[in-house]
């Protein structure tokens, strides 16, 4: 993405090409002698995680897309289909479903670890919000994309969550009209969930790539969240440093995605999905999948229903103002002695939230729920613009280099020259 | 300041485990565990068991229940009962199949051969409640993954570690061996019946098994091998179920070891390549630390 690539092209076609389109040089800067913090922990494997599996989707996602039946009265047995006669048909959808929930683990932990270390902070804020729009397009694929086996909780989970856009005065029901296609959820709301479900990953891979841009622009923070100031002492080269540790976390990250699908291949779905939609039978609970429990359980947490809808989309758009809203100058928790109490905090109660968006909405769960509905916001609204004024950061080290050395890891001082300077002003 | 955070941690947990218990009580009684030969990471199916649990089926489920996914073609396919091809075709010739529209543009019936599927046990839903007194007899082809009770806290975590996956056939299993005379006072509407694990305790099917209703093949000595018994049934025929919800499971968890033996190998050469890529700078900060 950089203009002064240092990228020299050999062979005489390559000059020719590169002449003409410099994306070899484009390739070079951005993932070869692109620099990298040296003290970068595994937590900043994640991206790379999350880009395989994203390919990983589309791919599985694609074949899967041969073989099924976007029609209401053919997609469950189009899935069975898949199940039984498609030559590893299981494996492919077995990967497909199962794909999904690893993408949101490794996200979470990508978000996760951007929270703990200030990863939001300027100069990353556009950065960062790129990262918030992948995530709700993230939602919105996954959501349409457990619709499409047509199961009980598909169905049912489909007239929930499109039913809540009609809690809005006046537009909401003809919103909800549009959505379904008629008058109720039916094949024509499986038809445009399914070319949607097949749009939005291609709308992901577009943002991934302004996601990346704006990181190699920017660069990458750190541990210590001290920003480089020496590219020749900070940093080393993205290859093969970062690339060989990426591999090794992605394989890692693989073995516990084979586990799920090979041994366990239905734990983190539902039951009741393997029974074929039926719109004269409501579920005993209808639960929307894992990764939406948190946010399912501070819609049903707030007594009215726009009010429910409101506080759930405000849970994740919040985090969009997040640069603004945490006030202190210091990134890493590491050096915020109260803000990382608050961060655990916070984790343990998406955590609580998550059990309540998976349990009745009556007596204690309410009550529980509304409680760390409250102090979600509270953490954002609150806890973080006051702990900036208040708390005491510890001495920052003066830079990444001085911090590697103080862990007793110094070693030789790296040849420079397959280091690019990164676009930055320091 | 440790201490506070465990402190607060400590107190989420308590407060939300509290009202578990509310949640287990609505639904039945928890179903025992059974031991499935296909259980944890080197199962297989029983061959004699599904072949037993498919005759159950046949003489007694198939009446009401349909098995419409299931092709008879699959009864002879590895990981499966593994019926012999002779088998299956006899089999199949002995269902009457819809088919057509022939030259004359009617439709005709003719004997099953192995690529068909099962035939319906009734035209419709419509027909299947009319004749079950308003209850619709699931189909069985995927019910087995269909069913399921809850674990609660602890234990649907350690489930993943377990690989424990056989609620299914341990809530079919328990639900046919659970239909008990109704505790004094409750009161059950017509054409229901008590059985301790469907929730809410209440089945519209009767008690389907009894003791030697099924004859089971017999051994060199003139004996069944295994008793003729409504627990023996209860479990051949939850087998034969969870193989029918997935045929393919055998194959699924040979492929799987072979997959996570190669990913172990693969991760370690590159923990080593990484780390002597990493020693031209002194080794990684983190992972050294």
């Amino acid at each position: 993405m950089e203009s002064h690539s240092t990228y020299v092209p050999k062979s005489g076609f390559a000059k020719w090409f590169e002449s003409r389109l410099p994306i070899a040089g484009l390739v070079h800067s951005s993932f070869i002698a692109f620099p990298v913090p040296r003290n970068l922990n595994y937590f900043w494997t994640f991206g790379a995680i999350l880009m395989f599996m994203l390919v990983a989707q589309i791919v599985t996602g694609i074949v899967l897309v041969m073989h099924y039946t976007p029609e209401a009265t053919k997609a469950f047995a189009s899935v069975e289909h898949i199940m039984r006669d498609v030559n590893y048909g299981w494996l492919l959808r077995y990967l497909h479903a199962n794909g999904a929930s690893m993408f949101f683990i490794a996200v979470y932990i990508h978000i996760a670890r951007g929270l703990y270390y200030g990863s939001y902070k300027a100069p990353r804020e556009v950065l960062w919000i790129l990262g918030v729009i992948i995530f709700l397009l993230m939602m919105a694929t996954a959501f349409m994309g457990y619709v499409l086996p047509w199961g009980q909780m598909s169905f049912w989970g489909a007239t929930v969550i499109t039913n809540l856009f009609g809690a809005f005065p006046i537009i909401g029901e003809p919103i909800v009209t549009w959505l379904w296609g008629g008058y109720a959820v039916d094949n024509p709301t499986l038809n445009r969930f399914f070319s949607l479900h097949y749009l939005l990953p291609f709308m992901i891979a577009g943002v991934v790539i302004l996601h990346v841009w704006a990181l190699h622009h920017v660069g990458q923070n750190n541990p210590t969240g001290v920003e480089v100031k020496s590219v020749k002492k900070d940093t080393i080269p993205f290859t093969p440093y970062a690339t060989v540790k990426d591999a090794f976390a992605v394989v890692c990250f693989f073995i516990f995605f084979a586990w799920f699908v090979f041994y366990i291949p239905n734990y983190l779905g539902h039951a009741d999905n393997y029974i074929e939609a039926n719109p004269a039978v409501t579920p005993a609970h209808i639960v929307p999948e894992w990764y939406f429990l948190p946010f399912y359980a501070i819609l049903r947490a707030i007594p009215s229903k726009l009010g429910g809808v409101i506080a759930m989309f405000g849970s994740i758009a919040i985090l969009a103002f997040l640069p603004w809203l945490d006030t202190s100058r210091v990134r890493s928790s590491t050096y915020r002695p109260l803000y990382k109490q608050f961060f655990w905090v916070f984790i343990v109660c998406v955590i609580g939230l998550g059990y309540l968006g998976g349990a009745p909405a009556e007596g204690g769960y309410v009550i529980a729920a509304r409680i760390l509905t409250a102090y979600y916001f509270a953490h954002f609204l609150i806890v973080l613009p006051l702990l900036g004024l208040f708390e005491t950061p510890k001495p920052l080290p003066n830079s990444i280099a001085e911090s590697v050395l103080e862990n007793g890891h110094g070693g030789p001082a790296l040849a420079a020259g397959a280091t690019a300077a990164p676009d930055r002003k320091s | 300041m440790k201490k506070t955070t465990l402190l607060i941690a400590g107190a989420l947990a308590a407060f939300l485990s509290a009202p578990l218990a509310a949640l287990a009580a609505e639904g039945g009684a928890t179903p025992p565990r059974q031991s499935w030969s296909f259980s944890g990471p080197f199962g297989t199916f029983d061959r004699a068991q599904l072949q037993r649990g498919f005759k159950v089926y046949k003489e007694v489920c198939a009446s009401c229940h349909s098995l419409s996914m299931v092709s008879f073609r699959n009864l002879s396919q590895p990981g499966g009962p593994q019926f012999s091809r002779g088998q299956v075709e006899a089999l199949a010739a002995t269902y009457q199949i819809t088919d057509g529209p022939n030259d004359s543009g009617e439709m005709f019936q003719r004997p099953g051969r192995p690529a068909d599927k099962f035939p319906k046990a009734f035209p419709n839903e419509n027909a299947a409640r009319a004749a079950n007194g308003g209850a619709y007899p699931p189909d069985f082809s995927v019910l087995a993954k269909a069913r399921t009770y809850s674990r609660g806290f602890p234990w649907f975590i350690l489930d993943a570690f377990t690989q424990y996956q056989e609620h299914g056939p341990d809530y079919i299993t328990a639900l046919l061996n659970g239909y008990v005379e109704p505790p004094p006072g409750v009161t059950l509407a017509p054409g229901q019946h008590y059985n301790l694990y469907m929730p809410g305790n209440a089945i519209a099917m009767a008690k389907p098994l009894s003791d030697g209703q099924v004859e089971y093949p017999k051994g060199p000595d003139g004996r069944a091998p295994v008793p003729e018994t409504v627990a023996q049934y209860a479990k051949d025929v939850s087998a034969f179920m969870m193989w029918a919800a997935e045929p393919h499971m055998e194959a699924r968890k040979q492929m799987g070891f072979k997959v996570i033996i190669f990913l172990i190998v693969f991760a370690g050469l590159l923990y080593f390549t990484k780390k002597k890529i990493w020693g031209r700078i002194g080794g990684d900060p983190v992972s050294a630390a």
